[in-house]
C-alpha cells in the first residue's frame, strides 16, 4: 500500500491540476462579484460541447478545441450574466447564488435539448501509458498533456492578472470595490471581464473533464463539487488559493482511494470542505470568511 | 383522472411542506439551502429503511426522519454559522450531492440505484388506486395545515421577529442583544427537520424510494413555490407550491401541443420551463406574488 504512495502522488497531482482551471474559473468570479456563481457548472459542459464539435465536426486539434472550448464558455458567460445574474445583484449574493443555480439548470437542459442526453467523445488516438523507469510509475499521456494544458492556461492567467491593465483593474475591484470605483474604474466592465475570464476557465476545464471521461450535459455537474472543495480548501475568492486547494483535493481523492470505494472520490472534496470551514474558513490562502 | 389529481394533491403537499420548511430557514432567518432535496432524501431514505428493516411504524419513522435530517442540519449551521451565507449555500449544495452518492453506492443499505421497493404504506390490497390517492391526499394536506400553522404561532413570536431582526441585519440583532448564531441553528434545524419529514411521507406514499428521485431540481421547484407565493409567509409557502405543480403538470401537454418534437426534447423544455420560472419571479417579483407585510405597531405617544 505504501508502495503505491508516489504514483498515487503522480495521479492526485495529475488532476488537481485539471481541477484547478474551473477552481480559478469559480474563484475568480467570486473574488470580483462576491457571490458563488454556481451555473459554473453549466457553463463547463458548454465549453466540453463547444470543445468537442470544434474537434469532431470541424476536425480542428485538440489544442485548438480548448481555445474554441475558453471562448464559447467566456461569451455564455457573459451573455447570461448580463441578461439574467447582473439583474440580481442589487438583491444580493444570495439571491444571485439563487438565479445562478437556477441559470444553471436552464443552460444544461439547453444543451440537453440540442444534443440530447447520450455521451459523446473526442476524436483521440488510443496511446500506451508511459512507463517511468522510476520506481516502475505509469503515466498516462493524455493526463500528463492536460495537466500541461492546465498549467499553461494557469501562467497565461497569472501574466494577465498581473501584467495587463484589465488584469490589475480586475484585482483591484476584487481588493476593495468602493476604493476601485473612486479610481474611476467601471465596476460593469469589470465585471464582464471577470464573467468571461471565469467562464472560460469553466469551460476549458469542462473540455479537459470531457478528455478524460466523455461529454454530456451533467459533465460539468460532475465535478462541481471538488471544484468548490479546491475554492474553499483554498480560500475563496484567492485565486493562488484554488491552485493550492485543487492540488490537496486531487491527491485527497486519489488518497481516498486507498480507504473508499472510487465512486466516493467527489464525496472527498465535501468532507475537506466541512473540514477546512470548521478549522480555519478563511482556507490555505484566502484573507477574509466572516 | 380523480386518481390523478389526488396524486397531484399529494405532491402539491409534499412541496408545500418543504416550502414551509425552506421559509423559516430562508424566508425568516435569510440563510440559504440549496441542499433541500438532500434532507427530504434523508428523511425517505430514514423512514423506508426503519419501516422495511425495522418494521417500526410509519408515524414513528416520520418522526425519525425529521429528527436524522434535523441532526444533519445542525452540523452544517453549526459549521457555517459564523461565516458569510456563501458558505452555506455551497455546504448545502455539496450536502445534496453526497446524499445521492452515499444512496447510489451503499448497497448493502440502501439497495443502490435500483432503490428501496415494498415501502408500507396504506393498505392497497383493501384500498383502490383512487382511495388511496385521495386519503393520502387528506392526510398530507392535514400535516400541511398543521405544520403551517405551528410555523406560522412561531413566526409571529419573539422567536419569529428576532429571525426577522437577523434577516434584515445581523449586526442589528446582535446589537440588541440577540444570540445571532443561536437563533439561526435553531431556525435552520426546525427547518430541516420539517424537510426530512417530508421526505419520511414521501417514502410512505410512493412505497419506493431510489436515488433518482432526488434531483437537483426538486430544490429548484421548492424554492420556486416559495419565491413565487411570497418568502416569509406561510400562506406564500403554500400556494406556490400548488402553482409549482400546475407549472410542471402543465407543461406535460407540451408533448401534445409539439408532436414531432423528441420526448428528451420535451422534458429539456419542461425542466428549463421551471429554471426560467424561477429567474423570473427573482427578477420581476422578488417579493412574490401575494407578499410578506408586516405590520409596524405604532409607537404610543404618552
Amino acid at each position: 500500500m505504501i508502495g503505491d504512495l508516489p504514483q498515487i502522488l503522480i495521479n492526485g497531482v495529475l488532476s488537481g491540476a485539471q481541477l484547478a482551471v474551473p477552481a480559478i474559473g469559480f474563484t475568480t468570479i467570486y473574488a470580483v462579484l462576491r457571490f458563488p456563481n454556481f451555473a459554473i457548472a453549466s457553463h463547463a459542459s458548454v465549453g466540453a460541447y463547444a470543445g468537442v464539435m470544434a474537434n469532431t465536426t470541424l476536425g480542428w486539434s485538440i489544442g485548438l478545441s480548448l481555445v474554441v472550448a475558453f471562448l464559447v464558455a467566456g461569451v455564455v458567460g457573459v451573455v447570461s450574466d448580463t441578461l439574467v445574474l447582473r439583474r440580481l445583484r442589487p438583491s444580493g449574493s444570495l439571491t444571485t447564488a439563487i438565479g445562478a443555480a437556477a441559470l444553471g439548470i436552464v443552460l444544461e437542459n439547453m444543451l440537453r435539448f440540442a444534443f440530447g442526453n447520450d455521451p459523446v467523445g473526442f476524436d483521440l488516438p488510443v496511446l500506451r501509458d508511459w512507463k517511468l523507469p522510476l520506481l516502475d510509475l505509469r503515466v498516462g499521456p493524455q493526463a500528463a498533456e492536460a495537466a500541461l494544458a492546465s498549467l499553461i492556461v494557469m501562467a497565461i492567467l497569472f501574466s494577465f492578472l498581473a501584467f495587463t491593465r484589465s488584469g490589475r483593474m480586475m484585482r483591484a475591484v476584487a481588493d476593495n470595490p468602493m476604493l476601485a470605483g473612486l479610481k474611476g474604474i467601471d465596476a460593469e466592465s469589470v465585471a464582464r471581464r471577470a464573467n468571461f475570464v471565469g467562464m472560460g476557465l469553466a469551460g476549458f476545464g469542462g473540455m479537459l473533464i470531457g478528455l478524460d471521461t466523455s461529454v454530456d450535459p451533467l459533465t460539468g455537474a460532475r465535478v462541481v463539487l471538488p471544484v468548490f472543495a479546491a475554492a474553499v480548501v483554498g480560500g475563496l475568492g484567492s485565486i493562488p488559493g484554488a491552485v493550492a486547494g485543487a492540488f490537496v483535493v486531487g491527491v485527497g481523492e486519489e488518497m481516498s482511494t486507498l480507504l473508499l470505494d472510487p465512486s466516493y472520490r467527489t464525496a472527498v472534496g465535501f468532507a475537506a470542505i466541512l473540514l477546512v470551514l470548521t478549522l480555519r474558513p478563511r482556507g490555505l490562502l484566502g484573507e477574509r470568511a466572516l | 383522472m380523480t386518481s390523478y389529481l389526488a396524486a397531484m394533491a399529494v405532491f402539491a403537499g409534499l412541496y408545500a411542506l418543504m416550502a414551509l420548511g425552506l421559509n423559516l430557514i430562508w424566508g425568516l432567518a435569510g440563510m440559504v439551502n440549496l441542499g433541500l432535496v438532500g434532507f427530504y432524501a434523508i428523511g425517505a431514505y430514514t423512514a423506508a429503511l426503519l419501516s422495511v428493516k425495522l418494521g417500526v411504524a410509519p408515524w414513528l419513522d416520520v418522526i425519525a426522519a425529521g429528527v436524522l435530517s434535523a441532526g444533519m442540519g445542525a452540523v452544517m449551521a453549526v459549521v457555517t454559522a459564523r461565516l458569510k451565507g456563501d458558505y452555506l449555500a455551497i455546504v448545502t449544495l455539496g450536502f445534496a450531492e453526497v446524499v445521492r452518492l452515499v444512496a447510489s453506492n451503499e448497497i448493502w443499505l440502501t439497495n443502490g440505484t435500483s432503490g428501496i421497493a415494498n415501502v408500507p404504506g396504506l393498505p392497497r390490497a383493501f384500498l383502490s388506486e383512487e382511495a388511496v390517492n385521495l386519503v393520502f391526499a387528506g392526510l398530507v394536506w392535514i400535516i400541511v395545515a398543521v405544520v403551517a400553522w405551528l410555523l406560522g404561532r412561531l413566526s409571529a413570536a419573539p422567536f419569529g421577529r428576532v429571525l426577522r431582526a437577523i434577516r434584515e441585519d445581523e449586526m442589528v440583532a446582535a446589537v440588541a442583544g440577540k444570540r445571532v448564531i443561536r437563533f439561526k441553528i435553531q431556525a435552520f434545524v426546525v427547518g430541516a427537520a420539517v424537510l426530512g419529514g417530508a421526505g419520511g411521507l414521501y417514502a410512505h406514499y410512493l412505497g419506493y424510494v431510489a436515488p433518482d428521485a432526488f434531483q437537483p431540481l426538486i430544490t429548484i421547484y421548492v424554492v420556486l413555490a416559495l419565491t413565487a407565493g411570497g418568502t416569509g409567509t406561510m400562506r406564500g409557502a403554500i400556494i406556490g407550491s400548488v402553482l409549482v405543480v400546475l407549472l410542471t403538470e402543465g407543461t406535460r401537454f407540451l408533448g401534445a401541443v409539439l408532436p414531432d418534437v423528441t420526448p428528451v426534447r420535451i422534458a429539456a423544455l419542461r425542466e428549463a420551463a421551471i429554471g426560467v420560472a424561477l429567474i423570473l419571479v427573482l427578477t420581476l417579483r422578488p417579493q412574490g406574488l401575494w407578499p410578506e407585510t408586516v405590520t409596524h405597531r405604532k409607537a404610543r405617544s404618552a
